[in-house]
């Protein structure tokens, strides 16, 4: 595809969609022009994802009209998006879990052999183009989240395109990755194609947009132009774009909770010190190694500790052992060896419902098909962890007014946004998915949380909301095992941070002032691998 | 509002969804028929004569009772997501314990006791049959699709063989089993000819209702057929899950054999194979795998049946044209589906593929018109 001197534009106009209980899209109207990096930016729920699945031809508009260089574009299917040369990157995945990578990247091919050999050059280049190595034999249902993401978006640019869409294709990522990936959107752009991208991160936008757009409740509430984001100053642009975002909401928060929103400021850690010495050991691991059935990462002799009310990070690249570290500990795979003790207890041998009613808690990280079930109430999601206790089951029969009531408790107490407790939890947006299971988890004589990246994809406020909750849950005597890769987030809510590397803990550090994030680097690079900090 | 108003929305598409694709296919089958040089009129009135009328209602109640029992062992692993194609065999298994070990037991016990022992067997041998399908599914997650239907052909010709061999009734030279005497058959419903096998298969449909929509069992076996990664999350033991489905789907359709044996048939003949679980199967599905929804659908399909045997030897048709109707409502159903899926996601009815080829000749023909 060469660069043609009258760029293309793709034009939305007043495009509208409602579901039930909801206005996802209102009068949108936005002009998208190749050669450009065009960030939609906005709330969780505010309608991004919606008008993507409209300009990938998944869903149909109420009303509005999309049209490519003046000429009306029918886009009535995701063949006839493909065709129109729209790509698009989704939020959750679209990988067919039982297929290698290789197959799922030539789904889309038309032709009647399969090339093979074509195709795995195709992907060693794009693999490049990414910066990621991904094993085109494995299966896709065997890699974590993060490489998910990154087949994704080596599916969407399989085929040139006009049109590259990203829906949030960072939250996954590490930093490295990022990098990569802002690299290959700029020799993206530069091949004259168009590209949309949505992200909650600000530095993000700013970095690698060329305008933005902002949507709310639905709206296109503000556009910053090529020219304007060219003259604007990071802070400005930052300044800009929250005030849209947020809009009067901002005001309540001060200005520098709202540089903080940004992720302008350096973070530094904003929980209150505790006196280890002095608070009894909670959870305790001595020499747990880890057995599961998948190819994932299992934990290798790992021993720590997590004391009452402490928050105690781990830190590591995606994939290293920390989801079988998170669910050895919940009891959702076993342990081949070692102890699981909690308050004193040995629970190595005790299942998921067993730990969930000493109160041991689990908010898995994928929150979409281990964390909820989509197609049921937002309700039954609520109480889904405690089938068959009192009082919502009496002799095995569901009590649906205990539920309700319980749902509606949970729905206030958290601000979960929905429709109704009736609606199905898989048509929330990702912010208010994870806000039902932080609330089932919490309640209910919660003592200590496993959380594995607890904030990926939610938007700034709600990302706000969810330190804030941890930081409560541990001042009240709870304890939080905070499993990230985003180091900032470690760095603001832990006392202490483990570092875990191909399923060991390879170092330890204390957060006690300037230059925890340094250390904690220093390990997960290996190079002060076995010295004690 | 918005929500009473969709409820109302929903329970009607949900009855338009189930009952448009039956209906559809009787309006294809008549012209079927038509083409067929035979009169559909005659053959739905026939159905209605044999399979209604006079007493003939109460034969297809008759054939409702194995037909209700086989579409709840199906929606049981249906439910789960697994699927149990197996049905046949697993039929088969428990008909023959009742007609090969039945003839025994009656002699030497009180029939109340011989009944028990022969239901609780039947069932037994259903489950210990769905062991090697589900065991591979849940440790090494083997298809069971494939597992469980190779597991139904051996059954078949095991069920044969002791027909013709162990089970074999000596004084006649047929391949067939002793008849069971009337008097230790299952009971009439008292005033009709209903055994009450069928007063077992509706109790059997709205216990599984009950169980299935409002205790926790029923929820934590969604929850598995949804996800099973959710399933794992919430502490459901997968492996006795899907070890737990088939041995009750398997189970139930086996008890549905035996029931049918000592309620209906009274001996069983070699080679004899009703293929109840291809019939029930479009059914179970049009009920949204409800049990409940499945009583009025399956009665629907007894009708058909009862009187649709004589109906269609009246109007020239041969017998297997049950099963071409069978077969119009799952094409039916398949294409409602597909459009309301459509429809649910605001998108047109007709795939843009075929709406082009169908709007484009009506195109040329108003260009040809105006030149
Ligand atoms: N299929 C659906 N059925 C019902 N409601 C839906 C559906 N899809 C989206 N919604 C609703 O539409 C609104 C917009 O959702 P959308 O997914 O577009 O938000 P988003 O801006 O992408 O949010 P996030 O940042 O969390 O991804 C939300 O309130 C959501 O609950
Ligand atoms: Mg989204």
């Amino acid at each position: 595809m060469t660069p043609s001197t009258a760029p293309d534009v793709i034009s939305l106009r007043d495009i509208t969609k409602a579901f039930p209980g909801v206005v996802a899209n209102d009068h949108i109207s936005l002009d998208i022009v190749s050669g450009q990096v065009h960030c939609l930016l906005g709330e969780n729920g505010a309608g991004k994802s919606t008008l993507i699945s409209i300009l990938a031809g998944m869903q149909q508009p109420d009303a509005g009209t999309i049209s490519i260089n003046g000429v009306p574009a029918a886009i009535t299917s995701p063949k006839a998006a493909v065709d129109y040369g729209i790509g698009v990157v989704h939020q959750h995945s679209t990988l067919v879990p039982a297929f290698t990578v290789l197959e799922n990247l030539m789904l889309g091919e038309t032709g009647l052999m399969m090339q093979k050999k074509r195709a795995a050059e195709r992907l060693d280049e794009l693999s490049e183009l990414l910066g990621a190595q991904i094993d085109p034999h494995a299966l896709a249902a065997d890699l974590g989240l993060g490489q998910q993401q990154q087949v994704e978006i080596a599916k969407a640019i399989w085929k040139g395109s006009r049109l590259l869409v990203l829906d949030e294709p960072t939250s996954m990522l590490t930093p490295q990755a990022i990098e990569n990936l802002s690299e290959s959107v700029a020799r993206v752009k530069a091949q004259g194609l168009a590209v949309v991208f949505i992200t909650h991160k600000l530095r993000e936008a700013y970095a690698m947009g060329d305008c933005v757009t902002v949507l709310r409740g639905g709206r296109n509430v503000g556009h910053i132009s090529v020219e304007e984001l060219a003259t604007y100053s990071e802070q400005q642009a930052q300044d800009a774009i929250l005030r849209a975002m947020f809009g009067d909401d901002l005001k309540t928060v001060g200005a520098e909770d709202a540089a903080e929103l940004a992720g302008a400021t350096e973070s530094t850690r904003e929980i209150r010190s505790i006196d280890l010495a002095t608070r009894p050991v909670r959870l305790e691991l001595l020499g747990v190694s880890s057995h599961g059935h998948g190819r994932d990462v299992e934990v290798d002799d790992v021993a720590l500790q997590v004391h009452e009310g402490e928050i105690l990070g781990v830190a590591g690249i995606d994939g290293h052992g920390q989801g079988a570290l998170a669910e050895v500990v919940a009891g959702q795979r076993s342990a081949s060896s070692g102890t699981v003790r909690f308050d004193g207890k040995d629970v190595t041998r005790l299942g998921v419902r067993g730990r969930q009613q000493l109160g041991l808690r689990y908010v898995t990280d994928d929150r979409l098909h281990e964390g909820t079930v989509g197609s049921m109430s937002v309700a039954l999601n609520l109480v889904i962890k405690r089938i068959g206790q009192r009082p919502f089951w009496r002799f095995g029969q569901i009590q649906n007014k205990a539920v309700d009531q319980e749902a509606a408790r949970l729905i206030a107490e958290y601000d979960i946004r929905t429709p109704s407790p009736a609606t199905r939890a898989g048509t929330l947006s990702g912010g208010n998915i994870q806000k039902i299971l932080l609330a089932r988890e919490l309640t209910h004589g919660a003592r200590l949380v496993v959380v594995n990246k607890p904030t990926y994809g939610l938007d700034l406020k709600t990302v706000q909301l969810v330190r804030e909750i941890l930081i409560d849950f541990a001042s009240n005597g709870g304890s939080v095992l905070l499993l990230s890769t985003d180091l900032d987030e470690l760095v603001e809510l832990s006392h202490r941070i483990e570092v875990i590397s191909r399923g060991r803990i390879v170092g330890s550090v204390t957060n006690d002032g300037p230059g925890t994030a340094e250390k904690v680097g220093h390990y997960m690079t290996g190079a002060i691998e076995g010295v004690q900090a | 509002m918005i929500t009473e108003h969709s409820r109302a929305r929903n329970i009607v598409d949900g009855l338009v969804r189930s009952i448009l694709p039956v209906i559809l296919a009787l309006i294809v089958a008549g012209f079927i028929m038509l083409a067929m040089g035979s009169n559909p009129l005659d053959f739905f009135a026939g159905v209605w004569t044999y399979g209604i009328t006079g007493g003939n209602w109460q034969r297809s109640l008759v054939l409702m009772a194995p037909l209700v029992i086989v579409a709840v062992g199906l929606i049981v692993a249906f439910r789960g997501q697994l699927w149990n194609l197996g049905y046949n065999g697993q039929y088969l298994l428990g008909a023959v314990v009742a007609s090969g070990v039945g003839p025994y037991l009656f002699a030497a016990l009180p029939a109340w006791l011989a009944t028990l022992i022969i239901f609780v067997g039947a069932i037994l041998v259903g489950a210990v049959w769905s062991l090697i399908p589900a065991i591979l599914k849940a440790r090494y997650g083997t298809n069971e699709i494939i597992t469980s239907l190779v597991m139904s052909f051996i059954a078949v010709g095991i069920v044969n063989l002791l027909i013709k061999g162990p089970f074999k009734d000596p004084n006649t030279p047929m391949p067939q089993t002793a008849v069971i005497p009337d008097d230790q058959l299952l009971p009439y419903i008292p005033g009709t000819e209903i055994h009450v096998g069928f007063v077992i298969a509706i109790v059997l449909a709205l216990v599984a209702q009950f169980v299935l929509s409002r205790t926790s069992f029923g929820l934590r076996m969604d929850i598995f057929g949804a996800s099973p990664k959710a399933a794992r999350h919430v502490g459901i033991n997968s492996t006795w899950m899907v070890i737990l489905l088939f041995a009750l789907s398997s189970g139930l359709i086996a008890f549905a054999g035996s029931i049918d044996v000592l309620g209906q048939y009274t001996y069983q003949r070699a080679n004899w194979d009703p293929h109840y679980g291809d019939a029930v199967m479009p059914f179970v599905f049009l009920a949204r795998l409800s049990p409940l929804a499945a009583i009025p659908l399956v009665a629907f399909y007894a009708i058909l049946a009862t009187g649709g045997t004589l109906a269609a030897q009246q109007a020239g048709l041969n017998v297997d044209f049950l099963l071409v109707i069978v077969g119009l409502i799952l094409i039916f159903m398949t294409i409602t589906e597909y459009v309301g899926e459509r429809r649910r996601l605001g998108q047109s009815y007709l795939p843009p593929g075929l709406r082009r080829t169908l709007v484009r000749p009506f195109d040329g023909m108003r260009g040809r018109k105006s030149s």
